[in-house]
């Protein structure tokens, strides 16, 4: 939600980056102030996953010009487990397994850095069952995953969910949803939205890296972006995600883009 | 891999230090001069001079082997002193009086032994250079029949026990470093534990290498009687030294009918440093006899120093339903070269044995599983279940598996199953962007690959071997 005293978060101007030399990120600018929920479209390939591991700090990607403010401070002075310290939080298109590390071993260890970085109280291992439990319930979640290792054998959509649940521990203060609701059922994708809506409030933004139109009826985004060739070349409201459903990408980024939230 | 790969390993090595005390050390090189001089210094009994001599005779006609996949120069076995110990100033009757200095040593160490003891109800029989200085709690298991003493002590107290089990699992000729040992050891650890006794408490040996270039050759003998238990505990640090060193330990277990015997190791011997210059060269032969009907012998190890390990901690299941067991993690960084797993020698009826091997290698490392499951003829019914997981950190280093399985029997049912791992950048990259640095992430993704091996550790060793493992890693990452 656009508002008033919004401040802002995440300053993006002219980043490019590239990976084993091929340049993927060819100048990208976005604003993204607190309150405020961005959606970014655009084909395969285009750099949107890039775009999100190379803000959460990534080592195989070189930062090869350009700027990132993360709440003024420059984003590329701090590690990438300084940046998750700091609110980024990044859910996964494609969440790693980590085989033999228990998640409820993992999500308090995550959660408890991040309290300790907060100046609040760590919670020991059975406060922080409880603690867990309540918030795998708004993603209605079955307690047996705390028990498995973390994504081990996860089903696609039970990794996008226990990402969220993820976010939810930690709450971010700018989280990038990767693509959360591909691999999702009907079902799971009004839940796990539904969760993410409950997160949003007017102190954080959401980043919403999207192939669907249909993820946006459930959380709505105060912008849409195109991101084409590595940079975002259009910028409009939701009903642009609802001309890209029609007309598809090829006319978009034809005409020279403007700068976003401008 | 890349810098995030990289540091988790080069923690300097926290053990490294000379404790100063007076040693009386043997002129280099061996023959049977030096050996009757140890004999003697050890006012030992004719038989064991014997036993001593007629090992000396295999060795010289034995060959260094080969086989193991690791390398290193030529060792010279003259230039080694066989034999060292420390002035005793006077006779030690509790630990109060055991050397100041020494004390300090364990201070340093972190295993304050006399609290250690006291409150883990440990009893600990402190080998410092060869020889026994002090043993705790003696008293308390002399009154349930348990011997619990150095083997020096052993062989002057109880010497029919000790002739008749010495050398009888391995024998003096059985291979190069046990004819060594057989023929130059200078002390170790005697443990009897008489018919249905459960020993009350785990007991527990530090070892300690502390006089530069002389060879450590410990020689270690458990009997555990008909329906006896024991839990033993062994763990090893060593000072920082810059020459190699010769570690040729040999360990025999007995186990008669229904008795019990569970063998833990946590090994910290110096491993040369990120160079892969000094270390120590380990090269042992354990070996256990379930030697009666239903009788259990249980090995856990944790390697994690040593430039070479050679040691493959092995159960002969002779008795009907014996049961063998062997879990292990190896971990190796730097130039560190392990070659070790375990033989499990089937001969009985319905024996079974169990293999959890886990090696971990990173930096220039190399680590080797080398197993060897045979099922006798005589085996009906057995059973074996290997499993053996390697996992890489970075990607200068090696893992090898060497499973050798000799099935004689059509009843006996064997399985093997491996696999091989690596910590990826992007599991790395999951966990910092959840917060979680590099360090941490890595130590619990290895606890979390070691679980299956740290859960067979008593408690408080199981502690001691996970932070063990966090700073042998820390820096080879991240
Ligand atoms: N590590 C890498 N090595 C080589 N090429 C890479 C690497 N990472 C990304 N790329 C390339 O960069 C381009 C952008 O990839 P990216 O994953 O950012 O696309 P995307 O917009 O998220 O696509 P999708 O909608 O399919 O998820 C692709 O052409 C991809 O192949
Ligand atoms: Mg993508």
């Amino acid at each position: 939600m656009i508002h008033q005293d919004s401040k802002t978060i995440l300053e993006v101007s002219g980043l490019r980056a590239a990976v084993e030399g091929v340049e993927i990120l060819e100048g990208v600018d976005l604003i993204v102030k607190s309150g405020e929920v961005h959606a970014i479209m655009g084909t395969n390939g285009s750099g949107k996953s890039t775009f999100a591991k190379v803000l959460a700090g990534h080592s195989a990607y070189q930062v090869t010009g350009g700027s990132v403010l993360f709440e003024g401070q420059n984003l590329f002075d701090l590690e990438p487990e300084e940046r998750a310290r700091a609110g980024v939080f990044l859910a996964f298109q494609y969440p790693i397994e980590i085989p033999g590390v228990s998640n409820s071993h993992f999500l308090r260890l995550a959660y408890n850095t991040l309290q300790s970085q907060r100046g609040k109280d760590e919670l020991d291992p059975l406060e922080f069952e409880d603690f867990v439990r309540e918030k795998m319930k708004l993603l209605e979640m079955n307690p047996n995953f705390l028990d498995r290792g973390v994504n081990e054998g996860f089903s696609g959509g039970e990794k996008k969910r226990n990402e969220i649940l993820q976010m939810a521990l930690l709450e971010p203060r700018l989280a990038i949803l990767d693509e959360t609701d591909s691999g999702l059922d009907i079902d799971a994708l009004r839940i796990v939205t539904n969760g993410v809506n409950k997160l949003a409030n007017k102190d954080n933004a959401i980043i919403l890296v999207t192939h669907y139109q249909r993820m946006l009826n459930y959380i709505e985004p105060d912008y849409v972006h195109v991101m084409r060739g590595g940079r975002i070349v259009k910028t409009g409201g939701k009903e642009l995600a609802l001309d890209l459903e029609t007309r598809g990408y090829d006319w978009v980024g034809v005409e020279r883009r403007v700068p976003a939230s401008a | 891999m890349s810098a995030v790969l990289q540091n988790l390993v080069n923690q300097p090595y926290k053990h490294g230090f000379v404790t100063e005390i007076e040693s009386d050390v043997a002129p280099k090189g061996l023959n049977e001069d030096i050996i009757r001089l140890i004999s003697t210094k050890k006012n030992e009994p004719a038989w064991l001079l014997d036993f001593r001599l007629k090992a000396y005779q295999q060795w010289l006609k034995m060959e260094e082997p080969k086989w193991p996949n690791v390398k290193y120069p030529q060792i010279d076995f003259q230039a080694i002193s066989y034999y060292a110990a420390p002035k005793p100033k006077k006779k030690l009757n509790s630990m109060d009086e055991v050397d100041p200095e020494l004390l300090r040593t364990f201070e340093k160490l972190g295993v304050p032994m006399h609290e250690r003891a006291a409150l883990a109800g440990v009893a600990v029989d402190v080998i410092f250079d060869s020889v026994s200085v002090a043993t705790t709690y003696k008293q308390k298991l002399a009154e349930v029949g348990i011997i619990f003493c150095s083997i020096s002590e052993a062989v002057h107290a109880h010497p029919e026990l000790v002739k008749q089990y010495l050398g009888t699992v391995v024998p003096v000729g059985d291979n190069y470093y046990a004819a060594l040992n057989s023929a130059v050891f200078t002390d170790g650890t005697f443990c009897f534990i008489p018919k249905g006794v459960k020993c009350p408490m785990d007991l527990s040996t530090y070892f300690r290498i502390n006089t530069e270039e002389s060879g450590q050759f410990e020689r270690t003998l458990i009997v555990a009687e008909e329906g006896s238990s024991v839990s033993y505990l062994e763990g090893c640090t060593a000072p920082r030294f810059d020459t190699n060193q010769l570690h040729a330990a040999v360990v025999e277990l007995i186990a008669l009918d229904n008795a019990d015997i569970k063998y833990s190791t946590v090994q910290n011997w110096y491993a040369g440093d990120e160079k892969g210059v000094g270390g120590i060269y380990n090269f042992v032969t354990k070996r256990g006899l379930a030697k009666g009907a239903n009788s259990r012998i249980s090995w856990t190890q944790v390697e994690t120093g040593s430039a070479i390990t050679w040691k493959y901690p092995s159960c002969i299941l002779q008795g009907e339903n014996s049961v063998g067991e062997f879990y292990s993690v190896a971990v190796t960084n730097n130039y560190q070269q392990a070659d070790t797993g375990t033989k499990m020698i089937h001969i009985g009826k319905n024996t079974r044995s169990t293999i959890v091997s886990k090696g971990i290698s990173a930096g220039h490392s190399n680590n080797s599983y080398r197993g060897l499951v045979r099922i006798a003829p005589t085996a009906s019914g057995a059973r074996n279940y290997s499993q053996c997981d390697s996992m890489l950190i970075g990607d200068q280093c090696g893992a090898h598996t060497f499973p050798y399985i000799q099935v004689r029997n059509q009843n006996a049912k064997v399985e093997h199953e491996a696999s091989t791992s690596k910590i990826g950048e992007d599991q790395l990259f999951y966990f910092a962007q959840r917060g979680i640095g590099n360090e941490e992430a890595v130590s619990m993704i290895i606890n979390g690959f070691c679980k299956d091996v740290f859960q067979q550790l008593p408690m408080e060793f199981a502690v001691e071997a996970t932070k063990l493992l966090g700073f042998k890693l820390e820096g080879s990452v991240g």
